[in-house]
């Protein structure tokens, strides 16, 4: 535990020093595509120990991310009281109107968004792989639904006016917390439950490892960092619709995932990157040859192609780490098969 | 000595097959039982509904004195009944020794946040569930692969590892559902000499499977033979031997 | 008269409810043309074709630009009379090219994978699905286009309520087809071949079926079958965009998955279903309308996976 303050200590002075690099020298432009990357962290480091780890096949994880939104947008917006010595409504002041506010708001939002993870995760243990998956497309569907049709927040228009608190530091703070909690997690019994489950269900049940149980906590676990990073986006992006949360936005983190391999959480950190940067820098080549809309085509193509060619994805279920990239420089003998299987 | 296993007028029906017709069994604590019977005997089935994977369509089972029926796998874990597969079930991307680890998962009182936030609690955890890994994969000669993925192993120490994982359980009975599978001689030699470690090492009752019947004549204190659902014979090594009905069941009258 | 579109309408009669019944027949039977697609591959392959909804999309856009010849579009106010021979022709175009997109789509895309995960599977399924988007929005524009007219929309009275015409022709086209595809499947040689892949591909193969042309067939009609729901869709409500068959593909799964998957019957049942619980929700709210499919999915899934007219299965432990 120590070392672990340790860790997170020295991480976040690292980010508060990142931060400001950033926000002094570099393009704003830059900044923001650097922070969507970050957003895309939370994102695909969640969503893989429900998928990758706990192989539960899930596509609600933009659902889970407009809860998160939503709910830390109504802290950070509407959230008022009656003053009755001005008798209006006033924003309560000092807690949601400053920085400070913005830290208990997304956890609101993530407590809400581990809520619904809990309500989805509990009737959907029966269903598996692609039953499960296109369950949690419908559980996505039905939040943005919802969304669309409370004219209080905004209906399908959307909800403006969301301060601008998401900045470097806030989203890659949480970058920090969510990859070493995901790696702790990973690396403890209940790493081992989760994979056992994965690999052989009926199996880990004999073993005493509840199944139901711990589906139902990695969906709570994932759902958990999705609304953070659904409270981070918003109040990036300074406006939200239900648009913003639909099941594109779920399909785009699973084919991160994908691309990284599956149950790797370094291989999910690699591929949010990819996928959020990739398509930002062939946005210029695409209006330069004058093909609008090629991105996408590729960005489709790509995803099939590397189901083909190399369904595992780039790292298989494994980690990235400094002995296996010694093991993929060539030329350097290793004793067993090294990145490859 | 006393039944720690008992199970009266089990049956189970799938549509309208009968799998598994008013089967009886009682084994006594500290025993070394086989139940042996041709392919399609129901003797899987059994395995099944002693541990809580398909309920039974009538009768009971009874563990330590406890109704069994109705029971998830997860609670008859926790009772103290473990067991392997026929078709090997291990998870293949976890190393060997966290194979063996996943079994002490259920005695363990750690919870998410133990996990999250390393407490001293949690290291404890870890080490424990280590050690007894460790020493039950020592038991079963597996010690030096403790690192290598499942996946890696060879098939005989598949069938090894998925016991030292069942035992990592801490259990009082265990159930092995052809272990001896697929060995060549040597293997089996060496497998028959570790059941009956288990038993008397480790004081766990044995409920065992099997096809070989050298194996289960040589190691096996009493065998129950079945035959389409039904028991036809139930006595010492000897006595099955001479059984007629058991000699009729092997080598097919009519 | 009554409404004939899906409205907010504040009077609900029963009238009302039966109109939208009709209604919810009409979009019900396109639901179930698109849903026997999915359940015909998913019968096979245990595959969920996600790409079968830009099928429908792909259905629609071939038939319009071959209709532009002869079609016309309302604002010139020309209106030439097409022969009945031609419209025939624009289904069976439609069809064979669809078809053909279905097998080229099975032969590249899908059958690489027949012996890797489902999941690498059903990602690619994703990712064709993507592709056809997209592609479709380079090759269409991403904009709106309006289909021409050839049958000009009447109302016709069917006792206390009416129905457009085109409506009709939808409902009697896709009943059509249904019986057509049921009985071929039943009762035809490569129908049963599909049944016997459908039971145990590995067990067909032995008894010699050839699976892989058994499988193409399987795409090629049930890409067919979401041509034709294309182009009576483009004929009653002419408004295509490349994006139109994400929905449509998603609610004809659901469809599918209430009916049973696997049962071409089930299909046309869960369709009908859909379709009438949409339309009458719709009296109210047209918004709520939407999530209808996706509760119905989540509520078949959690108390009858095997959908109304499916088989169950076990695994072997």
């Amino acid at each position: 535990m120590g070392r672990m303050i340790g860790i997170l200590v020295v991480s976040l002075a690292v980010v508060l020093g990142v931060n400001w690099f950033l926000d002094s020298y570099i393009d704003q432009y830059v900044v923001r595509v650097i922070n969507m990357c970050g957003i895309s962290i939370i994102l695909a480091v969640s969503l893989n120990v429900i998928n990758g780890l706990c192989g539960q096949f899930s596509l609600g994880h933009a659902g889970f991310m407009a809860i998160g939104a939503y709910v830390s947008a109504w802290f950070t917006t509407t959230l008022r009281y009656f003053d009755e010595a001005q008798a209006k409504y006033v924003a309560i002041e000092p807690m949601f109107s400053s920085q400070w506010g913005f830290v208990p708001a997304l956890i609101v939002g993530g407590i809400a968004a581990a809520i619904a993870g809990a309500v989805v995760g509990i009737p959907t243990l029966r269903l598996k792989g692609d039953y499960l998956a296109i369950a949690t497309l419908g559980f996505g569907e039905i939040v943005t639904i919802m969304i669309t049709n409370f004219e209080t927040i905004g209906g399908a228009n959307g909800l403006p006016g969301l301060p601008a608190y998401s900045n470097t530091f806030w989203i890659f703070a949480f970058v920090v917390i969510v990859v070493m909690f995901s790696w702790y997690l990973q690396r403890s019994t209940f790493g081992r439950a989760l994979i056992a489950i994965r690999e052989n269900e009926l199996a880990a049940e004999v073993m005493g490892i509840s199944a139901s149980r711990m589906k139902v906590m990695a969906f709570i676990y994932g759902a958990f960092f999705a609304g953070i990073a659904g409270g981070l986006l918003g109040h990036l992006l300074q406006t939200i619709s239900p648009a913003t949360f639909n099941f594109m936005k779920s399909i785009e983190v699973v084919v991160m995932l994908v691309l990284g391999g599956l149950g790797s959480m370094t291989g999910a950190i690699v591929g949010a990157i990819v996928l959020t940067a990739l398509p930002e820098a062939l946005r210029d080549v695409e209006s330069e040859i004058g093909l609008v809309g090629v991105r996408m085509v590729a960005y489709a193509l790509v995803l099939i192609l590397l189901m083909i060619f190399r369904p595992q994805g780039i790292f298989g279920q494994k980690e990235l780490s400094l002995k296996l990239l010694g093991r993929l420089i060539p030329g350097r003998k290793s004793g067993n098969a090294g990145g490859e299987e | 000595m006393t039944s720690l296993l008992a199970t009266e007028d089990l049956t189970i029906r799938f549509g309208g097959l009968t799998a598994v017709d008013g089967f009886c069994l009682k084994v006594h604590e500290g025993e070394l039982f086989g139940l042996i019977g041709p392919n399609g005997a129901g003797k899987t089935t059994v395995f099944n509904m002693l541990t809580g994977v398909y309920l039974p369509s009538e009768g009971t089972v009874h563990c330590d004195g406890r109704l069994v029926n109705g029971m998830n796998p997860v609670q008859v874990a926790r009772l103290g009944v473990s067991r392997t597969f026929q078709n090997i079930r291990l998870f293949d991307e976890l190393s060997v020794l966290e194979n063996a680890m996943t079994g002490a998962h259920q005695h363990s009182k750690i919870n998410l946040f133990d996990s999250l936030f390393r407490t001293p609690r949690h290291y404890r955890e870890e080490k424990r569930q280590r050690d007894i890994a460790y020493r039950l994969l020592e038991f079963m000669g597996l010690e030096d692969r403790a690192g290598l993925a499942a996946k890696q192993l060879p098939y005989g120490h598949r069938r090894k590892l998925e016991i030292a994982r069942a035992l990592a359980t801490e259990p009082k009975l265990i159930c092995l559902d052809e272990p001896a599978a697929g060995m060549n001689t040597g293997e089996k030699a060496e497998l028959s000499a570790l059941i009956r470690k288990i038993r008397d090492e480790l004081k766990v009752t044995v409920l065992l499977i099997e096809h070989d019947m050298k194996l289960v004549m040589g190691i096996c204190e009493r065998i129950q033979v079945l035959d389409y659902g039904k028991t036809i014979a139930l006595g010492t090594p000897k006595e099955i031997q001479n059984d007629p009905k058991v000699i009729e069941a092997y080598l097919g009258g009519e | 008269m009554l409404p004939l579109l899906e409205t907010e309408a504040p009077g609900i009669t029963a009238e009302l409810i039966l109109q939208q019944v009709a209604n919810g027949v009409a979009k019900g039977s396109v639901y179930a043309l698109i849903a026997v697609g999915y359940t015909m591959v998913y019968g096979v392959l245990q595959l969920i074709n996600f790409a079968h909804g830009e099928v429908y999309m792909l259905g629609a856009y071939f038939s319009y630009y071959p209709a532009k010849w002869f079609g016309y579009v309302p604002e010139t106010g020309e209106k030439p009379k097409v022969p009945l021979y031609l419209i025939g022709a624009l289904f069976v175009g439609s069809m064979a090219a669809c078809a053909a997109v279905g097998m080229l789509i099975e032969r590249l895309a899908y059958r690489p994978l027949r012996n890797s995960s489902r999941l690498a599977a059903l990602i690619t399924a994703i990712g064709v699905s993507l592709f056809l988007q997209n592609a479709g929005q380079m090759v269409f524009g991403a904009d709106p286009k309006g289909f021409p007219v050839f049958m000009d929309q009447e109302s016709v009275p069917l006792g206390p309520i009416e129905l457009a015409n085109t409506k009709l022709v939808i409902i009697v086209v896709a009943a059509i087809m249904m019986t057509g595809l049921h009985l071929f499947v039943q009762r035809t040689k490569p129908g049963a071949a599909m049944r016997a892949c459908s039971f145990d591909m590995r067990t067909a193969r032995l008894m010699g079926v050839n699976v892989d042309r058994t499988v193409a067939m399987t795409f090629a009609l049930g890409s067919a079958m979401a041509a034709v729901g294309g182009v009576l869709v483009a004929m009653d409500q002419p408004r295509l965009t490349p994006l139109m068959g994400l929905m449509m593909g998603l609610k004809a799964f659901i469809a599918a998955v209430l009916g049973g998957i696997g049962s071409i019957p089930g299909a046309a049942l869960g369709g009908l279903v859909l379709g009438v619980a949409e339309s009458v929700v719709g009296t109210w709210s047209t918004t709520y309308a939407e999530a209808v499919a996706f509760i119905v999915l989540i509520l078949v899934l959690l108390v009858k996976p095997s959908g109304l007219l499916g088989k169950s299965g076990r695994e072997k432990v």
